[in-house]
């Protein structure tokens, strides 16, 4: 039988709530479908990554220990934004804050060694444009290192919520997305280390 | 709309302990794997088979410790969707390699190494 | 420093605007058109109604509406396309070849393909979504309503760009699915290719985001009591294909992304040479394009288990095996995809892998095909336009997915592929099932969003002309198929003997012209009449939720939640008031009522909605911008465009102003309004 009901709408912290889980689960379900989109790279990258033409491969190219600093410091990067989340649920506005900004540098650090790591392919002579293993990594990776930048971005603007607005529900909400992505693109990031770097050098 | 002074969302959030845990174990599994391969401690499958093994168990532990995944109340639709999900790459992306493998073995003899190198051999 | 004209234009240039007379013609109609509708709104003064009303809403049933408007605005252009298509093929034989010259006619078929598939069916789909599942589902919103906006703007722009590329320069000639090496750089270096890709990528963002959306508002948004086995089977339908959205999209969004990068970084995914793989793309835009198909489906069955059992007066035969057939059919579609290039290369024992799914798929099918037929065994029928609608569909697609259990035998597919065989199987899945879907929904809804019915007897002829009109025009092509005719050709010599097949498919389509014709008409004199046709809440007595509100619903749909406990709860509360009823007056004659509560009674509470805003529009609009400067290689102005999305999303997702509460006493005014309109009726 339908029935009415009468639901308590003025009850903001009810409908807070019920606006966090919808928007995590939504967050969540967009992260998923971003493991899609990785995986189909990663799909291309194992069927291409042997097509050299001629050209250098991963075991000519890759330089392990520069990858492993990159590894570590995402991971320390991940481990930062971490403690700013449990910061933030805490109330903890300027823990927030420096947590963040250590992963926000931590961040920028692992895309400039990416990008020097990009230049240096491209000066002398394997960009791109020199074969479709090439295009396949630069690709894969460079998905990545784009997401990292809207990442770095998202950081900045999150500090700038924290900081005008403090630690309301809705910028807790954005924090926690934003924890969400970051987590994610580390994780990605392990599987590019594996089986990009560490199986392409041996 | 806004309530500054008492926000208590029941959020997904660790511990200090869960956090530790999931970082320092990552580093380990990150350091191991590097060094199988830098001091080519083993070879040819072994080699694949265990750096894969040592990432997919990394990722477990960032996925349980830093995602806090299966730590929802039910229904977990978190977990259920990301199961989905494994399901779905693991066909797409062995299907694809399994019919780009197939495609590469009918290939003519002469075609079959073009793509590595940039010579006809015939 | 002196700009050049390319550094500010692109490769934008005067050429871009010379076109045939075919062409010229189209743009000016286009012309015309958007000329008329400006005219008429500063004639009716309407720019604030079309900003508050329309462009600025996030109310799903608004959403809804404009989906499909734009939709069928689409199908309108792509019946154009068909005919054209129709005509060149009738008269290109022998010595003649046709007033269409190759080029052209490829953009035609490949401009048909991609709007009927991206904008007619994606448009249909979210449309009807936006329209009917918040209603069945007892909730007043979807879960994200500004990202609901969002969608359908980046939807529009997509539209909007395949439409531009009919003035401003050409459009690919490549195919719905543009297969490199065609499509790369080397073969097609032209703006063709990247209009084509530029408007299905945004698109495709759009349907990825709404397929987030509706999954998140069917798991979370469900009233009290609707667990999901007593949801309604739209609903179920929905949920599937949203699953099918979220994990096969992004598929999309990375293939074409990397045809993309070879196009403009000169990368070499799928070049010929360099290491580059065409055969990736295929096993790629496949991989998405399969459960694509699936997509745009399965809304139609849901549609069809709604009207069967509303029209039947019986409850649907056999929910639970209805459930699991739709669970298997998503599952099942996403191991099918090689069916689409039995052809190319791939070995036997892969072949026989995806044609043993293929024909798994057809089980479940025919499980539901069954039981809607079981549904109207013993019911008390009546044959509305929906239900004709539903008999056409039966009949087509059926015979339609026969064919396809043909060709998922790799050994007949050999044969058959890229027949005109497989083009009219295809069409008989999409005719058959989506239009027709389509059009038995709209048939079935139409007079719940708009307040009135449209003219039955224009409709009923519309169907007649629609499915002996298909009839005629793809029959033909199932034989020349099998005799050996390739598709996507402009000429066929009559010692093929096949042109006769070819006049008979081209007084098909100009059947099918009629009927669409009369459907237009159907409109055009339902609105002029519609004060003769005011329907209640219920006009069909129907089942579920949808139907419980008035017509057309509030914006706020329910004024109080609803609480259900079974499937079909609105049949079943009309069953118990009825009996009710029967136990008081035993004698009295009975037709269904709404609205037995006397509105003055009730104590109303404040109602949390969310704001209008224009934020989806202004980032449709910098989409726009975007894929319209990547075209041209406008840099400067792809980076404008660029920026717009970026700092209008971070603007709207720090926007923490984006609901309100309607107070009480206006949710009683407009309760009150709505009780009255209803005794009138």
């Amino acid at each position: 039988m339908i029935t009415p009901t009468i639901t308590q709408e003025h009850d903001s912290h009810h409908i807070e709530q019920e606006v966090y889980n919808k928007t995590f689960l939504g967050f969540w379900l967009y992260v998923m479908t971003d493991c899609v989109l990785f995986s189909t790279l990663f799909a291309v990258y194992a069927v291409l990554h042997n097509n050299t033409f001629g050209g250098p491969s991963a075991h000519d190219l890759f330089h392990l220990p520069f990858a492993l600093v990159e590894t570590l410091i995402l991971l320390t990067s991940s481990f930062t934004c971490g403690l700013g989340l449990m910061a933030a649920f805490r109330q903890e506005k300027r823990k927030v804050i420096g947590f963040f900004t250590l992963t926000f540098l931590l961040g920028i650090s692992f895309l400039s060694m990416e990008l020097h790591e990009f230049k240096g392919l491209v000066d002398e002579g394997n960009s791109w444009e020199r074969s479709a293993f090439l295009s396949s990594f630069f690709t894969l990776v460079g998905t990545h290192g784009l997401h990292i930048t809207f990442g770095l971005l998202w950081i900045l603007v999150m500090m700038g919520h924290v900081l005008l607005r403090g630690l309301t529900s809705s910028t807790l909400r954005r924090l926690m997305c934003l924890g969400l992505f970051w987590h994610f693109l580390d994780v990605v990031w392990v599987f590019i280390f594996t089986f990009v770097y560490l199986i392409g050098v041996k | 709309m806004e309530n500054n002074s008492h926000v208590s969302l029941e959020t997904h959030h660790g511990t200090m302990k869960s956090y530790l845990i999931g970082f320092s174990f990552s580093i380990l599994l990150t350091l191991l794997a590097y060094f199988i391969v830098s001091e080519h401690l083993f070879t040819g499958w072994f080699l694949i088979g265990s750096i894969t093994l040592l990432c997919v168990v990394q990722v477990t532990l960032q996925l349980i410790f830093f995602l806090h995944l299966g730590d929802e109340t039910r229904p977990r639709w978190n977990l259920i969707s990301f199961f989905f999900m494994l399901g779905v790459i693991v066909i797409l992306v062995l299907g694809s390699l399994w019919i780009i493998e197939n495609l590469n073995e009918r290939m003519m003899p002469e075609m079959k190494n073009l793509d590595k190198n940039h010579e006809l051999r015939s | 420093m002196s700009m050049r004209m390319d550094d500010i234009f692109g490769r934008l240039n005067l050429d871009a605007f010379k076109h045939d007379a075919i062409e010229n013609g189209a743009g000016v109609s286009m012309a015309v058109t958007g000329i008329v509708l400006v005219a008429l709104l500063f004639y009716y003064r309407g720019w604030r109604w079309l900003w508050t009303e329309w462009l600025t809403a996030v109310d799903p049933k608004k959403i809804g509406m404009m989906y499909i408007v734009l939709a069928t605005t689409m199908l309108f252009k792509g019946l154009v396309d068909a005919s054209m298509m129709r005509a060149q093929q009738l008269l290109s034989v022998d010595d003649s070849f046709g007033y269409l010259t190759s080029d052209h006619f490829q953009q035609i078929f490949s401009a048909h393909g991609t709007t009927m598939i991206f904008f007619v069916g994606m448009g249909v789909v979210f449309g009807l979504l936006n329209l009917i599942v918040p209603l069945q589902i007892g909730a007043r919103d979807v879960a994200f309503p500004f990202l609901n906006s969002m969608s359908f703007w980046l939807f529009a722009v997509g539209a909007i760009l395949v439409n531009v590329s009919l003035v401003i320069g050409k459009f690919s000639a490549a195919g719905w699915l543009a297969y490199p090496p065609l499509s790369g750089l080397e073969y097609n270096p032209g703006v063709g290719i990247d209009y084509w890709i530029w408007s299905v990528q945004i698109a495709g963002v759009g349907s990825l985001l709404s397929g987030i959306n509706f999954l998140v508002t069917i798991l979370k948004m469900r009233c009290p009591g609707m667990t999901f086995m007593k949801m309604p089977l739209f609903t179920w339908s929905a949920l599937n294909s949203m699953i099918l959205v979220i994990f096969a999209f992004p598929i999309l969004t990375v293939t074409l992304a990397l045809l993309t990068l070879d196009r403009y970084l000169g990368m070499h995914f799928f070049t010929p040479d360099f290491g580059g793989n065409p055969m990736m793309y295929i096993n790629l835009i496949w991989a998405w394009g399969h459960p694509e198909v699936y997509i745009l489906i399965l809304p139609a069955f849901g549609i069809f288990s709604e009207v069967v059992a509303t029209f039947s007066h019986k409850r649907l035969f056999g929910y639970t095996s209805m459930v699991w057939a739709l669970a298997s059919i998503t599952f099942l579609s996403f191991i099918v995809w090689l069916h689409h290039f039995f052809t190319m290369g791939a070995g036997p024992n892969v072949n026989a892998f995806f044609g043993i799914m293929t024909m798994l798929i057809g089980i479940p099918t025919g499980v539901k095909v069954f039981n809607w037929l079981f549904t109207m065994f013993r019911g008390r029928i009546y044959f509305s336009r929906a239900m004709l609608w539903f008999l056409g569909f039966i009949v087509i697609f059926t015979t339609g997915g026969m064919t396809g259990m043909l060709m998922s035998m790799p050994a007949a597919d050999f044969q058959l592929h890229n027949s005109l065989f497989l083009i009219a199987h295809f069409h008989s899945m999409v005719i058959g099932g989506v239009l027709f879907g389509l059009f038995s929904g709209l048939a079935y809804w139409f007079p719940k969003f708009i307040g009135f019915k449209l003219n039955e007897t224009l409709g009923r002829y519309a169907f007649w002309c629609w499915i002996v009109g298909f009839f005629f025009a793809f029959m033909p092509l199932y034989a020349a198929g099998l005799m050996g005719a390739t598709r996507r050709l402009d000429h066929y010599e009559s010692s093929t003997g096949w042109h006769p097949l070819f006049i008979t498919a081209a007084i098909g389509v100009a059947i099918i012209i009629c009927g669409a014709s009369l459907q237009v008409l159907q409109v055009i004199i339902g609105v002029r009449q519609r004060n003769k046709n005011r329907v209640p809440g219920d006009p069909w007595n129907a089942r579920t939720l949808e139907w419980s509100v008035p017509s057309p619903p509030p914006f706020y749909n329910f004024a109080f939640i609803p609480k259900v406990n079974e499937i079909d709860p609105f049949w079943e509360q009309k069953q118990r008031e009825i009996a009710e009823k029967d136990k008081h007056h035993p004698h009295a004659h009975h037709h269904h009522e709404q609205h037995h509560h006397d509105p003055h009674k009730i104590h109303y509470s404040d109602i949390h909605l969310p704001k209008n805003t224009p934020m989806g529009m202004y980032i449709g609009a910098f989409a726009f911008i975007f894929g319209f400067a990547m075209v041209w290689y406008m840099w400067w102005l792809a980076i404008v465009g660029l920026l717009g999305i970026v700092i209008c999303a971070i603007i709207r997702l720090s926007d923490d102003d984006v609901d309100y509460y309607l107070p009480a006493a206006e949710v009683e005014k407009i309760e009150i309004e709505l009780a009255m309109r209803q005794k009138h009726l």
